[in-house]
């Protein structure tokens, strides 16, 4: 159970004057039930590489296999990879348009064939988990605001309970709140379903919290691909290609540059704290 | 999938015919448009080909770009080409079997429609191939310009068409989003009877309309946090002015014309009797 992508490149619009590249020779495994970030200054293409996961976009060259099939084999089923790999989008807010909230989110469950009772109980596990308030649900989600839409739209994706969850910023210009509330929801998930979490973040501090492993991107190429920690130890090379490491990274660095004794490896404020505590206290 | 769509689309590269001013462009353009009908014969259309030709290559758009716009008119054209296929009735029958009659004439006629159309299509593609619709829309307001004289907001003309081309490109990258957004959720757009097909419709131009009415909407309140009033008094940033090449292009244009017009009319080469 795992996804493996072998040296994939993708060229938009191949053969006009319009091409671009947007993927460069990328290889990457990501194993079963893992939480993977992936981060990258804006235009680095980590929207093209997620979209190429559930087969929406086909590369240009390369390989991707899915639980060690290929998925660009003669007669590989994309509605059944489709099932199994759930792609939240960029502004998925955009892509409401039932007469209701409830209604939107069983979009997903039914075209999996699913009953309507199947769908409804989909679907209210979902919004719930979104922590959408219930007397939102038989409301137009037009009426809805900005972050509880982003809800909805999110709850039309987990309603059909992917293998694979995949996140394009989905906290991109929510409150802080909410952003928590989202994104410890996705970690409960994660936790307790089994699942492969696939987070797309501008946020070090968000990737640093829940990520196992963080991919970096650069300009189509994958730059790094480690721990949290590890990466972070490239905090000037990030800043470099416009990125950078938690605020946590650079305190650490600066006391230790001026003789305290804290581990620089740490990545989130909790941690940092600890270290802190301990190096003051001994 | 949408994208293939190019007519009404700019495509960027060095050329004279890019830099020509719009109104050169516009005006050519329309008397090419013209000058297609002004003959009916081979040697007409070679001229008319020759010309094409030249400016294509000129311009730097690539022949695959252009050929791959007239997609979308293939059915319009197939449709005129069978018209004039088995509706005229002149000249020796060729083929005849049950209702249909093939005449020589239809054959003709059709054939010669049918490159008409084509060279049409290129001839007005090529346009805004190498002219920013913004250009485009200034080129017009500045021809049209007299007709304020009698009323007509030439201005307000301009700035709709300038938005609605501007928009083009947006909506069509909005579909596409819109579109995969649906699928990753499971929706089918290939399968099923029309009914079914066109109701699988519904969850792309739902979020569609909304979008385009919320950008519509952010416009709107753009231009007017902008002051904009319209075309009173207003003047422009890049005003137009002919250059030398200008004068150039529309003498060869003319000279063109007139060739076209001489040599179909005086050098008839046909090859088919009729
Ligand atoms: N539909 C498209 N057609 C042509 N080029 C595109 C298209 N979508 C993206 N690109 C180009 O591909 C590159 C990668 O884009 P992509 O959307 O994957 O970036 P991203 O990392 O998701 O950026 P962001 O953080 O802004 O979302 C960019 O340079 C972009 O200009
Ligand atoms: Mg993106």
């Amino acid at each position: 159970m795992s996804i493996k992508l072998e040296h994939l490149n993708y060229v938009y619009s191949q053969g006009t004057a319009y091409e671009k590249k947007a993927l460069n020779d990328i290889c990457i495994e990501i194993p079963h039930g893992e939480f993977v970030g992936i981060i990258g200054h804006t235009g680095s293409g980590k929207s093209t590489l997620i979209q190429h996961l559930n087969g929406l976009i086909r590369a240009t060259s390369g390989e991707l296999y899915y639980n060690g099939e290929n998925i660009y084999r003669e007669g590989y089923s994309m509605r059944g990879l489709r099932n199994e790999v759930g792609l939240v989008f960029q502004y998925p807010e955009h892509q409401l348009f039932e007469i209701d909230v409830m209604t939107d989110v069983c979009f997903g469950p039914k075209n999996q064939g699913l009953t309507a009772e199947q769908c409804k109980e989909r679907a209210l596990e979902a919004l719930r988990l979104v922590g959408l308030k219930e007397k939102y649900y038989n409301v137009s989600p037009f009426e809805l605001s900005g972050g509880q839409k982003r809800r909805a739209a999110i709850a039309g994706v987990l309603a059909m309970r992917p293998k694979v969850l995949v996140l394009d910023e989905p906290t991109a210009g929510l409150d802080p709140k909410g952003r928590d509330d989202i994104l410890d929801q996705i970690a409960y998930l994660h936790r307790e379903s089994d699942i492969t979490v696939i987070l797309v973040s501008h946020s070090m501090e968000d990737v640093a919290k829940y990520a196992d492993r963080l991919i970096v991107m650069n300009r189509g190429a994958v730059m790094y691909n480690d721990e949290p920690k590890r990466v972070f130890e490239h905090y000037q090379e990030l800043e470099k290609v416009g990125l950078a490491a938690p605020q946590v990274t650079y305190i650490m660095h600066d006391l230790a540059g001026r003789g305290i004794p804290v581990r620089t490896d740490v990545t989130t404020v909790a941690e940092a704290a600890d270290e802190i505590l301990r190096a003051v206290g001994s | 999938m949408v994208r293939d769509i190019t007519i009404g689309q700019y495509y960027p590269a060095k050329s004279v015919v890019h830099r020509l001013d719009p109104r050169v462009k516009l005006v050519s353009t329309l008397l090419y448009l013209i000058s297609l009908f002004l003959f009916r014969s081979i040697s007409g259309y070679l001229v008319a080909t020759v010309f094409l030709v030249t400016v294509i290559r000129i311009s730097r758009v690539p022949f695959s770009f252009i050929v791959r716009g007239l997609k979308p008119v293939v059915l319009l054209l197939m449709i005129t080409v069978l018209f004039n296929l088995f509706l005229t009735r002149s000249g020796d029958v060729l083929f005849h079997a049950w209702i249909i009659t093939i005449t020589e004439g239809g054959l003709v006629t059709a054939v010669y429609m049918a490159v008409r159309l084509i060279y049409l299509i290129i001839g007005s593609s090529l346009m805004t191939f190498t002219t920013t619709p913004n250009e485009l829309t200034d080129g017009i307001e500045a021809l049209l310009h007299p007709l304020n004289k009698i009323r007509v907001p030439v201005h307000e003309v301009a700035m709709m068409m300038s938005i609605a081309l501007r928009f083009i490109p947006i909506l069509l990258e909005e579909t596409d989003k819109i579109m995969k957004a649906q699928i990753a959720r499971g929706a089918d757009f290939e399968s099923g009877n029309i009914i079914q097909r066109a109701k699988s419709m519904i969850p792309i131009l739902v979020p569609l309309f909304v979008s385009a009415f919320r950008r519509a909407n952010d416009l709107a309140m753009a231009m007017e946090a902008r002051c904009y009033r319209g075309g009173e008094g207003r003047t422009k940033m890049k005003p137009l002015h002919y250059k030398h090449r200008d004068y150039t292009a529309y003498a060869i244009v003319i000279i063109y014309v007139i060739a076209v017009f001489a040599i179909g009319r005086y050098l008839p080469l046909h090859i088919w009797i009729f």
